[in-house]
């Protein structure tokens, strides 16, 4: 039974020899996985991931998962859905397959014994969701990422070639001969660098949400993944798209799911008005019968910059952690609220002390997804041949310049399973292995590297302090509405940053376990991800999905209708480049969120 | 917007300083509605960057944080600074070796959650793709509760068997088990009984019930092990005075 | 496998101490406890058939016995030991026999109710019998 082997030679790093290796053990990365698995059971498949599989972000997604399933519904809905909710930036090609591979994928995962929620008669059940026409997200109550990462993780527990590297950090990709060829990573609980040989790399690493202060993403979405291929010379594209979730706790910024306001939770201002019909996604819906599409069915986006201008009206209530917006959900019902709605009800009474049952609950807009990431085809494969990608970290683009909520769990299986046939064909194709100088070189460097770092004295910055000027700049300047003044700004501070973290001294220099190193380490990649969000923001003139400037309102198809690609640059900042968007079927229009527009 | 000064004490260790594990007393100046978890964080950015623990979603969904607060297994994002007026004392999760301060071993305890067989065994020969198996909202209900589970390890800590006899399979990976014995699309329930009927298995419990005082998903691991006590014995009875009926 | 440098797992030892970390604990010691009596009084009930099949002299002295102060203090106790035992069993027996009713579960009182009531009619049933009632 084919096992990653071990090697050793004294005074040389540790090696493991595998065929495919995949960063990232989220619901990417499991899918990944356990495709190859079962494509060729004679695939030495190395599975490398910083935290436990089970601890991956995926766990804190609620809503659900968009696929096809109901007779009322349409693959041509679902993909109109997407392509105008992506503000036309999507390619074509790829939601065309992503909407068409949504059923089996989740039909697959409920044979794999995914608790999806059901209707009376047994079958599965949706509920409605934003911006999208038709009932169509699967979901398990409130937890549905959750019960997906958990139904994957054990699911891959069958499959004895899938060998695990937990708490594993991958720090450099290896490359030969402009070829994809392996990784290294520390082994964190003895700091051991380790080297991966393997042909083909999948990165599933996740977005990079920690730029921001306020957030849904928990602390291990730093954007290691995307920094990982950005240093190896693939683009990142698309990073200035950068979504704020509506319904964020103001305390913790953790999530609360966009399904209260599919189950039928409404959002008001101090006044007590349904302010979004005042933004073109009137007119005002009964309480508790949301009408698809409208309302506080409306596209996150929308819904994000609806806030900011109430905001800036003075109509948010106060709290003692800033301006919110009330999300109220009593009308509901308790029992309904229990049932569909219970983490939700949990976290409310936990972090805010309000009951939604009872009371409203203040919530407002925390950053929650990057549509941008590692430049993929529609097959996840990045420009550098064996490199592949899948998940938060890629942008294929399906998601254009706004993600419609419910798409991504969705994404990771279908981009998950299509990155291993894609690597798996890869290596049909006959893919040479790199020469063992090349590996031993690159990977010796990379120790180089870290250790340099780690070794370090005389240091006048501190992870903490750049990561909170970092985080400040973000949240100024490169926030839901952006200027040139600011953007101009959050470039030159983030360039600045970059340059001073090579200042920087770390506390802790033992070996075993060591987060000061670790911390370190992830605000490098952080650092790279938000020069090429603020870099690619300043380059976009114009105002497209998730992407609003004060400067330039209007969205400028004829200049615009491009991806931007973020090129690393080690000493400066990153150049900008476009590319086309695929346009298929569906020709740029106005996307109309009010109701009247049946 | 108030503020409190938090003494909280910290278990120490790092095997290459020689030290034995020890504590450190920081004083803290914390938000009143903070979470341990907050704490933690602020003495790391501002007194003590080498402090190490495990954490992330900061939603008790993610299951990373678990650690004895004033000794009892708790997530630190879900202890409030308002429960504990006074000195908080925070230690490794009990039962695990330690690794560096407030990280542990948790190798033995996903070397169990595997051993269970914890995935679908199809009944028959599954399904073609076509469909998803019916499952009525009575079915799921069934085992619903036992999906919770976020693998956080407090009910190990709780555990007094499995501090005492460390083979002890365990209550997460036991309830892990039940799920899937006990969800209507599976016909493992056979394959899974080795492992949980063993005497390492559910026969270690003594029902102390400890896992499902601490379990912050409310799982009730304690509930399953007797639950999968009383089907593997009746099973037992069956396979040997009934032979004709395994068939 | 290559030497796990610096690493060096600290084991924390396992002292009798966990039994008073929290009163759960102490609960469940004093209820195990009660074993040792209800196993006493049980060897005790095996004299007592032996004496009774050894006739109607050695069943006399046998209740005799029985009147001792001593014997009477432990029949309390385990008595009490017994009665605690077996409330806190018929507390826990809704968590091994949940019973599922379209969607929704029979409350726990029910479960424990149904067992508590039968005991409370085969206790009536042999206080009866034996002519105490």
């Amino acid at each position: 039974m084919p096992h990653c082997g071990l090697s050793f030679t004294i005074g040389s790093m540790e090696t493991v020899k595998a065929d495919v290796a995949i960063i990232g053990a989220g619901g990417a990365g499991l899918r990944a996985a356990i495709a190859l698995a079962q494509a060729d059971p004679k695939l030495r498949i190395a599975l490398i991931s910083k935290v436990y599989p089970m601890r991956s972000h995926t766990c804190a997604a609620e809503g659900g998962a968009a696929g096809v399933i109901k007779p009322d519904d349409s693959l041509d809905h679902h993909f109109n859905d997407t392509v105008g909710g992506g503000d036309w930036l999507c390619d074509q090609d790829a939601v065309d397959y992503l909407v068409q591979e949504a059923p089996k994928e989740l039909i697959q995962l409920e044979h794999w014994g995914c608790p999806w929620s059901r209707e009376p008669n047994g079958s599965v059940a949706v509920r409605p969701f934003g911006g999208m026409k038709k009932q169509r997200t699967w979901f398990a109550a409130d937890k549905s990422g959750f019960h997906i990462l958990h139904t994957l993780f054990q699911t891959s527990l069958q499959f004895p070639t899938i060998q695990r590297f937990d708490e594993y950090y991958a720090t450099e990709l290896l490359l030969d001969e402009g070829r994809c060829a392996g990784l290294t990573a520390i082994e964190m609980r003895s700091g051991q660098m380790r080297r991966f040989d393997a042909r083909a790399v999948i990165i599933c690493g996740g977005g990079a949400g920690r730029i921001f202060p306020f957030t849904t993403n928990g602390a291990i979405k730093t954007g290691d993944g995307m920094a990982l291929a950005y240093r190896a010379g693939v683009p990142l594209k698309d990073m200035e798209f950068v979504q704020y979730h509506p319904t964020g706790l103001p305390s913790t910024g953790t999530l609360l799911t966009e399904a209260c306001r599919g189950e039928g939770g409404v959002l008001v201002n101090k006044h007590g008005r349904r302010f979004l019909q005042d933004y073109g996604m009137g007119p005002e819906t009964p309480l508790g019968r949301p009408v698809l599409k409208t309302m506080e069915l409306g596209p996150r986006d929308r819904v994000s910059q609806a806030f900011w201008q109430e905001q800036k009206k003075g109509n948010m209530i106060s709290t003692q952690w800033g301006d919110a917006m009330l999300l109220d959900m009593r009308h509901l019902g308790e029992a309904k609220i229990n049932e569909r709605l219970p983490l939700v009800r949990d976290m409310s009474i936990s972090y805010m002390g309000v009951d939604p049952v009872t009371d409203p609950v203040p919530v407002r807009p925390v950053v929650h997804y990057m549509m941008g990431g590692i430049h993929t085809d529609k097959r996840a494969a990045t420009p550098l041949p064996g490199l592949f990608a899948a998940g938060e970290c890629a942008c294929v683009s399906i998601n254009g310049a706004n993600r419609l909520g419910s798409n991504s769990l969705t994404e990771l299986l279908v981009f998950g399973r299509r990155a291993a046939l894609s690597a798996a064909e890869y290596l049909q194709s006959g893919a040479r292995a790199a020469s063992e100088s090349a590996l031993a070189a690159g990977a010796s460097a990379a120790q180089g590297r870290v250790r340099e770092l780690m070794q370090r004295t005389g240091g006048k910055e501190t992870v903490a302090g750049l990561r909170k000027e970092m985080m400040h700049t973000m949240e100024q300047n490169a926030g839901i509405y952006r200027t040139n003044e600011g953007l101009v700004e959050a470039c030159a501070k983030l360039a600045d940053l970059r340059q001073r973290y090579r200042a920087i001294e770390l506390h802790d220099k033992t070996n075993v376990y060591n987060t000061d190193l670790l911390q370190a380490l992830e605000l490098g990649s952080m650092l790279d991800c938000a020069e090429a969000v603020a870099q690619s923001a300043l380059a976009r003139k114009e105002s497209r999905g998730a992407h609003q400037r004060l400067d330039f309102v209007e969205r400028d198809d004829r200049s615009f209708l491009r991806h931007s690609l973020a090129y690393f640059d080690s000493v400066s900042s990153p150049r900008i480049e476009y590319l086309d968007v695929v346009i298929t079927k569906s020709q740029p229009g106005v996307r109309d969120y009010s109701g009247g527009h049946e | 917007m108030s503020e409190r000064q938090v003494e909280i004490e910290v278990l120490r260790y790092n095997p290459e300083t020689g030290q034995e594990p020890h504590f450190q007393r920081y004083s803290v100046k914390c938000r009143e509605e903070w979470v341990v978890l907050d704490a933690l964080n602020h003495i790391k950015e501002t007194i003590d960057p080498t402090l190490s623990y495990r954490w992330s979603c900061h939603m008790a969904v993610c299951g990373s944080c678990g650690m004895m607060v004033n000794g009892e297994p708790k997530l630190a994002c879900k202890s409030f600074l308002r429960d504990y007026p006074g000195l908080i004392r925070v230690e490794p999760l009990r039962h695990f070796p330690v690794e560096r301060d407030l990280v542990t071993v948790i190798d033995d305890f996903v070397a169990k959650l595997a051993r269970v067989k914890p995935y679908l065994i199809p009944k028959g020969a599954p399904e073609a793709a076509t469909g998803e198996y019916q499952q009525t909202p009575a079915q799921l209900k069934r085992y619903k509760q036992f999906t919770l589970c976020i693998n956080c390890m407090l009910c190990y800590a709780a555990c007094p068997e499995y501090g005492l006899i460390p083979k002890y399979i365990g209550p997460a990976a036991i309830t892990l088990g039940h799920r899937w014995n006990e969800d209507s699309r599976d016909g493992g329930r056979a394959q899974r009984q080795e492992e949980l009927a063993a005497t390492e298995g559910v026969w270690e419990c003594s029902f102390v019930g400890a896992c499902s005082d601490v379990c912050p998903e409310h799982v009730d691991p304690a509930a399953a092990i007797q639950q999968v006590k009383i089907k593997s014995t009746i099973d037992w009875y069956t396979e040997h005075l009934m032979p004709w009926l395994n068939k | 496998m290559a030497e796990q440098v610096g690493r060096r797992p600290h084991v924390r030892p396992i002292t009798s101490e966990w039994i008073f970390r929290h009163p759960r604990y102490l609960k469940y010691m004093v209820r195990e406890f009660s074993c040792l009596f209800i196993g006493a009084w049980t060897l005790m009930l095996v004299c007592a058939l032996g004496r009774l099949s050894e006739g109607p002299e050695a069943w006399a002295r046998f209740l005799e016995g029985l009147k001792s102060p001593l014997i009477v203090a432990f029949h309390v106790v385990a008595l009490a030991f017994a009665v605690y035992h077996s409330y806190t069993w018929f507390q826990l027996t809704p968590k091994a026999l949940p019973l599922q009713v379209g969607e929704k579960f029979l409350p726990d009182g029910v479960i424990s109710g149904a067992h508590f009531a039968a005991w409370a009619v085969l206790s009536a049933a042999i206080l009866y019998f034996s002519g105490v009632l």
